[in-house]
């Protein structure tokens, strides 16, 4: 099956006429995702190497039957862009832009979760579904097809965890880069819930890093709700700690944030956690081997 | 980015929060003019991006020209925690009559802003919330638009504030929900929030964290930015767009990732290593972003070997490559430097790379490989 994007993905470009769009909407389709529409205001009309441009997300969902949207518009415009699209009716945002204002995000959370939209992102690299589709920047040629679903805050990492993983002969599911940002579309769990719906997927890697407490809440629902073997890897032990500003931070969270304490909180719910990348695909391939 | 007392005030002001008239000084006579401005007593204070001033001797008060002219002579360019003090605050002294507590915070975990209030303020608020939690109030803001009145008016009365200055204090608790909304910030923090003998409302202190990412539409908040206190290195590199924080140890660190330099400083550590920075060159980083990097790597003089731990996706090997020789020939590098491509255009990177013959330069395979090289030739402890 594998997760939010795949053979059913009909992806309209937010930005596809601008440098970053047009080079990532392009590599996308050419690995085989249908990139049936771009959408630049006042652009309507103009085409990108054949992909019809539209004034309007609205337009590209009537005309085109776009479902996904790929949001590659700069930070002070991307909030709007999510929530113009989630009014046209799309139903997966994969927003890629960095940078966006934190309270924006907050309130297009929100609008996304009550019409039911599925909203990845931001700063994120995107979803890749190896064989079927690729939305975002994450270059492809270093992952197979295969069981294990990853599930990752960062970007390169990722990349390096994957290539390990093919080279010891071992595929991926899908990818999905939730993005470091402290309020995201999609956290850790709503993945996990995902993965462990997938009938492709047999086991979940998980890549986490310093800040927030994602990886201790997605420690608590792997216990609670997960049944295939989770294998993770936390980077930012090295990382000088954040100086707090006040003290009403200490308060609200429930972690200290540490790279520490969220491999702690995961080892305690049985979760192997890997002291490299390297250790980390050495491990998943372990497990892989073992589920026979 | 964090805002120094007097800037949290000021933006307190411009939104009707009331605060103690004061003055902001930068020398000895500055602070004397200010405190003969707003007459005697008051209160000079240390303006730094760090709490415990108090405690310090950063705080005092001063009843005439002469403790005002001692107080600034001290304070100024005192050390708190790590911080110089360049500004000083001169405030009006209040008259207490009660110390509370208020703040408004983002929690990125449930994804809404928290208001919290305690009649318990001018202590640690986290002491109240372990000993004695049911004195603080904690309520989460329903997103959507602006704080209902009501809702602010519940949180103060079950905060046991007194009766007669309820109003007040559920209207300066609005107005902190209007500064978070329009200003972008992530956390705004009144401690103590005093009640004065003529029961007025007043912010006697102020800690407040604007979102980095919303600067570009607030260029005043964004102009208050302390160069001063930035290192100089941090500052150089952040001229030249590269994300850079300065360590402690003696290996240089370079990758094209935050999550992967992070990454490379963890495996460097564990193979015994200590980084000297983190920096992260970004996707698709080209050539010149490459010679600029290493020129802030090498300005280091504790830096003794350098690692640059690239997995190129959008990035290019043959880009990085380039990068090195280019600054080879610009610059001097006088440490070795360990270079691990992999990904994008490795084996043109890497042929670029055997072809310049660069003297000091070591290929490595794997992260962990390249890793346990760097420290071994950075040699022993910085």
């Amino acid at each position: 099956m594998s997760i939010i994007v795949g053979e059913d993905t009909k992806l309209v470009v937010s930005g596809l006429t601008g440098r970053e769009g047009t080079f990532h909407g392009l590599r996308n389709r050419d690995y085989g995702t249908d990139v049936v529409a771009g959408v630049t205001p006042g652009k309507g009309g103009q085409d990108v190497d054949g992909i019809p441009v539209f004034d309007t997300i609205k337009e590209a969902v009537d005309e085109r039957g776009a479902n996904t949207s790929m949001i590659f518009v700069p930070a002070r415009f991307a909030a709007a862009a999510i929530e113009e699209a989630i009014d046209a009716g799309i139903e997966t945002v994969i927003a890629i832009t960095e940078g966006i204002p934190v309270l924006d995000m907050m309130r297009v959370y929100w609008k996304a979760k009550e019409k039911g939209v599925r909203l990845v992102g931001p700063n994120c690299p995107g979803v890749l579904s190896p064989g079927k589709a690729n939305v975002g920047i994450i270059p492809a040629q270093f992952f197979d097809k295969g069981p294990i679903g990853v599930v990752s805050k960062s970007g390169t990492l990722t990349y390096q965890i994957g290539n390990e993983l093919k080279q010891a002969g071992m595929g991926n599911s899908s990818i999905v880069g939730i993005g470091g940002d402290p309020i995201v579309g999609s956290d850790f769990i709503d993945i996990l819930k995902l993965y462990e719906a997938d009938d492709e997927t047999e086991m979940i890697v998980m890549v986490g890093e310093i800040g927030g407490d994602a990886e201790e809440r997605a420690a608590d629902f792997i216990a609670e709700s997960i049944s295939k073997p989770v294998v993770a890897y936390i980077a930012g032990f090295t990382a000088p700690p954040g100086k707090q500003m006040g003290h009403a931070g200490a308060i609200i969270s429930g972690s200290s944030g540490t790279a520490q304490a969220k491999k702690e909180a995961l080892e305690a719910k049985g979760v192997r956690v890997g002291q490299s990348p390297t250790e980390t695909a050495q491990i998943a391939v372990e497990v892989m081997k073992s589920l026979g | 980015m964090d805002l120094l007392e007097y800037q949290g005030k000021q933006l307190f002001a411009k939104h009707g929060v009331p605060v103690p008239t004061g003055k902001h000084a930068a020398s000895v006579d500055d602070a004397v003019a200010a405190a003969n401005e707003i007459g005697y007593p008051c209160v000079v204070k240390a303006q730094v991006a760090i709490g415990g001033r108090g405690k310090a001797g950063g705080v005092k008060v001063a009843k005439d020209e002469a403790e005002a002219r001692a107080h600034a002579e001290a304070i100024l360019g005192m050390d708190i925690k790590g911080f110089t003090v360049h500004d000083l605050w001169i405030e009006q002294a209040s008259d207490i009559d009660a110390e509370h507590y208020a703040s408004i915070i983002l929690d990125r975990s449930e994804k809404k802003l928290l208001a919290m209030v305690t009649r318990m303020g001018g202590m640690d608020v986290e002491e109240v919330a372990a000993t004695d939690p049911d004195a603080l109030i904690k309520r989460h803001i329903e997103p959507g638009d602006s704080m209902d009145p009501e809702f602010a008016k519940q949180v103060v009365k079950d905060a046991g504030i007194d009766e007669d200055v309820i109003d007040k204090v559920a209207e300066m608790l609005l107005k902190l929900d209007e500064v978070v909304r329009t200003e972008d910030a992530t956390l705004i923090e009144i401690n103590p929030l005093i009640v004065t003998k003529d029961r007025d409302v007043v912010a006697l202190d102020s800690k407040a964290t604007i979102d980095n990412n919303a600067l570009y539409r607030h260029p005043e908040i964004a102009e208050l930015r302390d160069k001063s206190a930035e290192d100089p290195l941090e500052a150089m590199a952040k001229e030249k767009g590269l994300t850079y924080v300065k360590l402690d140890g003696n290996v240089g660190i370079l990758a094209n990732g935050a999550g992967l330099c992070m990454s490379t400083l963890d495996v460097v550590a564990q193979a015994g290593g200590a980084p000297a920075n983190f920096l992260d060159a970004g996707g698709g980083s080209k050539a010149e972003a490459i010679v600029d990097a290493l020129e802030v790597i090498t300005s280091d003089p504790k830096v003794t070997a350098i690692l640059f731990n690239i997995f190129g996706g959008i990035t290019r090997c043959d880009e990085i490559a380039k990068g090195i020789v280019e600054a080879s020939q610009q610059i001097e590098i006088k440490v070795p430097l360990v270079v691990r491509l992999d990904g994008t255009n490795q084996e043109e990177g890497l042929a670029i790379l055997a072809d310049a013959d660069l003297p000091n330069l070591h290929q490595e395979k794997t992260m962990l490989g390249a890793a346990q090289k760097v420290v071994e030739l950075a040699g022993g402890a910085s």
